[in-house]
């Protein structure tokens, strides 16, 4: 092991983590974001819960890299689109990573809220409905925490998922962490210094997140702790 | 309409042949790629329950670095980094310049790599949902450990796996795709090709879509049967509880 190469290397790596960043943050939150919009439409009626069904079977059912190629190199060839007001955002590479990421997320993400809803126990809607609260309220503070907390464990693995998935943005051309790690192997041809360096990046960035998600969902459950339970044993 | 049925058929202008033989491909990487997870998630599995400290630590280190690396990563480790070191063998032995690897050994080895490590924690849930009694039964009656293995521990532990098992197929078949960035005519690099020869990118690109589909369906359909036959005989599950 060259120890001074990967020295030089690993800076070189790391001008890439802003954009590995931000192309997660986005995406997830877009993602987060259309799948409560799935879960509405799936709720609202028979029609939609078909629409609902089909998007994620759709998604669920195709590699993330195809539909990032179909957005980002099958837009063009439609002339209207190319000559239409959307067309500058389109062509961008990193508009293009976002909205395959962002429409592949709610996909998934989706469906883990309808596991995290469908744990809700009918008391607790019973109890608030009796309690006399609106929808919108009962929805704000008994249904959504609930669901939250209990999907919370598989949305932390999909929120790691997605900051891995950032990485085929560099297929197409964006200078990512593991695009950046590309360029350098093309001109060191030291593959595995160079890709070992961006794998313990990227294993960094997924533990803290795995902590992170651990410590909220210690927190979110106080009321489960063993300090507390006084259920026998 | 006419001419995307023309480009995507069997005649001479048409793609047909050249996205079927593709599709098989992606089929036979995905295979190779899910054997060869199955092989490492059976270690794994065996070193986390019955290991010694040395291998069940050392399982629980791969588990945890490879969900941590991206699939992409571990393809280009495997290929770049493959021909790296075969080139440095091959130069040792007077060799010179680089050697080309397979595509399709390194694709499949790292994808069986990824598999691996999830297919572990899958047989590893499966084997402790094996009732204890049985194990004790076999244990009394004098069985050795390999005939165990064989008659009581897989029968019963592959049932409950299947359905994760089917899981971690679908994911391979997807990771598959990647395998595409070494230049390996499967079915992404096949669109790809044909994309850009006939400047209609998303048509090409929506077949391959299809094709994928096609695969995930059919094998989702596979695996729900295959779960049915296992459970014949068994009672029937409890919804919640």
């Amino acid at each position: 092991m060259d120890l001074a190469f990967i020295a030089e290397v690993f800076p070189k790596l790391l001008a890439g983590l802003p954009l590995t960043l931000s192309l997660a943050v986005l995406s997830l939150s877009g993602g987060a974001v259309l799948a409560l919009m799935l879960s509405g439409l799936r709720a609202s009626s028979w029609l939609g819960a078909q629409f609902a069904n089909f998007y994620v079977y759709i998604f669920r059912g195709t590699p993330l890299l195809i539909q990032i190629f179909l957005i980002y190199y099958g837009l063009a060839q439609f002339p209207a689109l190319r000559h239409s007001l959307l067309w500058p955002l389109l062509r961008e590479p990193y508009v293009c990573a976002v909205l395959a990421l962002m429409l592949n997320d709610a996909a998934y993400t989706s469906e883990i809220l309808r596991g995290g809803l469908r744990a809700v126990p009918s008391g607790a809607i019973e109890a608030a409905k009796v309690a006399g609260m609106s929808r919108p309220t009962m929805l704000r503070r008994i249904v959504l925490p609930l669901a939250f907390r209990q999907a919370l464990p598989a949305y932390g693995a999909e929120v790691t998922s997605m900051v891995k998935a950032t990485s085929l943005a560099s297929v197409v051309t964006l200078m990512e962490v593991t695009g950046l790690a590309r360029a350098e192997v093309s001109q060191s041809y030291r593959a595995i210094e160079v890709f070992l360096c961006a794998a313990v990046i990227y294993l960094v960035l997924v533990t803290l997140i795995t902590r992170l998600v651990h410590w909220l969902e210690a927190r979110l459950s106080t009321h489960r702790s063993p300090a507390l339970d006084r259920s026998p044993a | 309409m006419g001419e995307a049925f023309t480009l995507l058929g069997f005649g001479p202008e048409g793609w047909g042949h050249a996205l079927l033989t593709a599709g098989l491909t992606t089929l036979a990487v995905s295979a190779c790629a899910f054997a060869c997870g199955l092989v490492l998630g059976t270690l794994c599995a065996w070193a986390k329950i019955a290991g010694p400290p040395v291998l069940r630590r050392a399982a629980d280190i791969y588990g945890v670095v490879l969900r941590g690396i991206p699939d992409l990563l571990v393809i280009y480790l495997f290929y770049f980094g493959g021909r790296q070191i075969v080139t440095a063998i091959a130069n040792q032995f007077g060799h010179t310049g680089p050697v080309e690897i397979s595509g399709f050994v390194a694709g499949s080895l790292a994808i069986g790599l990824i598999s691996g490590a999830a297919q572990a924690e899958v047989l590893r849930g499966a084997f402790h949902a094996i009732p204890p009694g049985t194990l004790e039964a076999a244990r009394v009656t004098g069985m050795r450990r390999w005939t165990m293995f064989r008659r009581i521990i897989a029968p019963q532990a592959l049932r409950t796996a299947l359905p994760g098992l089917g899981n971690q197929w679908q994911s391979v078949i997807k990771e598959s795709a990647l395998v595409s960035v070494t230049g390996l005519v499967e079915t992404l690099r096949a669109v790809s090709v044909a994309a850009n020869s006939t400047e209609l990118p998303f048509l090409f690109f929506l077949a391959g879509g299809a094709i994928y589909l096609a695969i995930t369906t059919v094998s989702g359909l596979v695996f729900r049967f295959a779960e049915w036959r296992a459970m014949r005989g068994q009672p029937a599950m409890r919804v919640g509880g």
